[in-house]
């Protein structure tokens, strides 16, 4: 098997004393789908930031195409490839939508390439097209969720990092961005890690899956082995089963959508 | 006339204080120490090394931008996330070191710059216009074309918009969020370089002229903070009222005004004139 694009080793990153990510290891494959799920509070945001250098670990090693990134700055971090979709969208709200969309490439030296990448996401989201001149703070939370995606397109990543485009959308509009992600990673062919609550939505989706409880991964395994197991059935994607109930390996309280 | 072009210094040195403001949330008490700073290089340049006053002004605008730019990268980009009293102490300090400076090499006495509009005028159908009030004007209105054109139409000039708006998502997009925040220090240094020069002709050149920037203060918080019309609005609408109680009210309440006005407003409108309604993450 080739190198993985991204391989994480025990890495542990720490909010002040308190430490949120216990020894966290995984490896996403080029041109993969990978989701990590995780409850609320499970440290799945701060995975992510601590792979695209917002946060650095204390411990542990972030290889990405063979080189060490665990230290750098996230800009450096975007250079390199990696793009980072973050939780809540944090869009530019006094900005155009055109105008973010531009600042999604403003790494770029190459303006044709630019302006054929924002066709390609005009393409992916027509809506963001009527909406081009608009301020992207008066867009709802959809439409803002597609612009986030569509400013990481802009970069024109290798990887691209998603957290919950899920949150507080409307199954339909989910679907929607789902069946985007899946183009955006056969056409383009962007390797994607996912963090999501939405298990089934993610599973359904991804290639891989791990399973991150309170700072630490807890299962790994195919996605389509995933969906089959007890504890993720009842736990993530709310399927109670007779039987299940006396084996269960972690704590109760759960919450998933 | 005279109310307008003295409302258009305060108004620059608002939107100094709006610019490092809305990108860093640091109100930089020094900003009128800036524009002092900004004059007496000009002076220098102009007088003492017997420069064309427009060399001497691009000078001094050069200078003050590097040292704005520093200033940021040296001290203040240390600071932020500090506690907002200790920020605040801080600036008011360096201001105070700026004018010990400046008393220490230029002496507390009272200059001149001479420009090429002091002491003409040209009578209009009968009204005489002074050239000093009406270069500040013109320079002001220059100055925030320029600054317009280059905020909105050039990649650099929206990436310090987008910076100011979100800094971690600007982070994100590769954007050095850090070099962009010192350049915003060198325009707002520089703007109050300008304001400094244009304000020459009608004030004479002291360490104190800066104080001027506590009503550039009250123009940016009449404004709404954070809206740059809104400091330029408010520092014209502190110049007219400052000029009409001068003229018609007793006394002593020309310098106050400023102040009751903008604590009517406060009482009446919090959120300023132009207040945003937009919120700012990180
Ligand atoms: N800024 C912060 N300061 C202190 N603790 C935090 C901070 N952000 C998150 N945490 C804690 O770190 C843990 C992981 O949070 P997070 O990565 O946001 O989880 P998730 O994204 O899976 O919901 C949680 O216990 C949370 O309370
Ligand atoms: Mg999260």
């Amino acid at each position: 098997m080739s190198e993985p694009i991204l391989k994480v080793s025990n890495i542990e990153t720490y909010y002040g004393p308190i430490m949120a990510i216990r020894g966290v290891s995984f490896e996403v494959a080029e041109g993969s789908i990978v989701t990590i799920l995780g409850a609320n509070g499970a440290g799945k945001t701060t995975v992510l930031k601590t792979v695209s250098g917002v946060m650095d670990p204390q411990k542990g090693t972030v290889v990405f195409q063979g080189r060490e990134i665990q230290r750098m700055d996230p800009d450096k971090v975007m250079r390199l490839g990696m793009s980072h979709v973050p939780e809540g969208r944090e869009v530019f709200p006094f900005l155009s939508v055109r105008e973010n969309l531009r600042m999604g490439a403003y790494i770029r030296k190459d303006p044709d390439g630019v302006a054929q990448d924002l066709e390609a996401v005009f393409g992916y989201f027509p809506v963001l097209k009527e909406r081009a001149d608009q301020r992207a703070g008066s867009l709802s939370g959809g439409e803002q969720q597609m612009l986030s995606i569509s400013r990481a397109l802009m970069a024109r990543p290798k990887m691209m990092l998603l957290d919950e485009p899920s949150l507080g959308l409307s199954p339909k509009l989910v679907k929607d961005i789902f069946d985007i992600i899946v183009r955006i990673n056969r056409e383009r062919g962007v390797t994607i890690l996912l963090v999501e609550q939405n298990a089934n939505m993610a599973l359904n989706t991804a290639d891989y899956g791990y399973v991150l409880e309170v700072g630490r991964i807890v299962m790994a395994d195919t996605c389509a082995r995933l969906r089959e197991k007890e504890d993720i059935k009842e736990f993530y994607l709310g399927i109670k089963e007779e039987g299940a109930r006396g084996t269960r390996r972690w704590k109760k309280k759960k919450t998933w959508r | 006339m005279n109310g307008l072009a003295v409302g258009c210094i305060y108004g620059l040195v608002a939107l100094g204080f709006v610019l490092i403001y809305k990108a860093t949330e640091l109100v930089n008490f020094a900003q009128g120490d800036l524009l002092m700073l900004g004059a007496f290089i000009a002076y220098m340049a102009v007088v003492l090394w017997g420069l064309d006053y427009w060399v001497g002004l691009v000078i001094a605008v050069l200078v003050m931008a590097v040292f704005g730019a520093l200033l940021d990268a040296v001290i203040l980009r240390r600071v932020i996330g500090q506690p907002q009293f200790a920020v605040v102490m801080l600036t008011i300090g360096l201001g105070a070191m700026f004018r010990t400076f400046a008393s220490v090499t230029w002496g507390s006495e009272i200059y001149t710059l001479p420009t090429p509009f002091s002491a003409k005028v040209t009578t209009l159908g009968g009204v005489t216009i002074s050239h000093e009030y009406v270069s500040i004007i013109v320079g002001t209105m220059i100055l925030c074309a320029v600054l317009y054109t280059f905020f909105t139409h050039t990649r650099l000039g929206v990436a310090m918009q987008a910076a100011s708006q979100n800094q971690l998502a600007a982070y994100y997009m590769g954007i050095p969020v850090k070099l962009i925040f010192s350049l915003i220090w060198a325009i707002s240094a520089g703007v109050a370089a300008v304001a400094g020069i244009l304000l020459a002709p009608v004030s004479l050149i002291d360490i104190n002229i800066g104080f001027i920037g506590l009503k550039a203060f009250a123009a940016a918080v009449l404004g709404g903070f954070g809206s740059i019309p809104g400091a330029l609005t408010g520092g014209i609408i502190i110049g007219l009222i400052e000029l009409y109680s001068g003229a018609w009210l007793p006394e002593g309440f020309k310098d106050v005004s400023a102040y009751v006005v903008l604590l009517l407003m406060l009482a009446v409108r919090p959120q300023g004139l132009f207040g945003a309604l937009g919120r700012k993450k990180v």
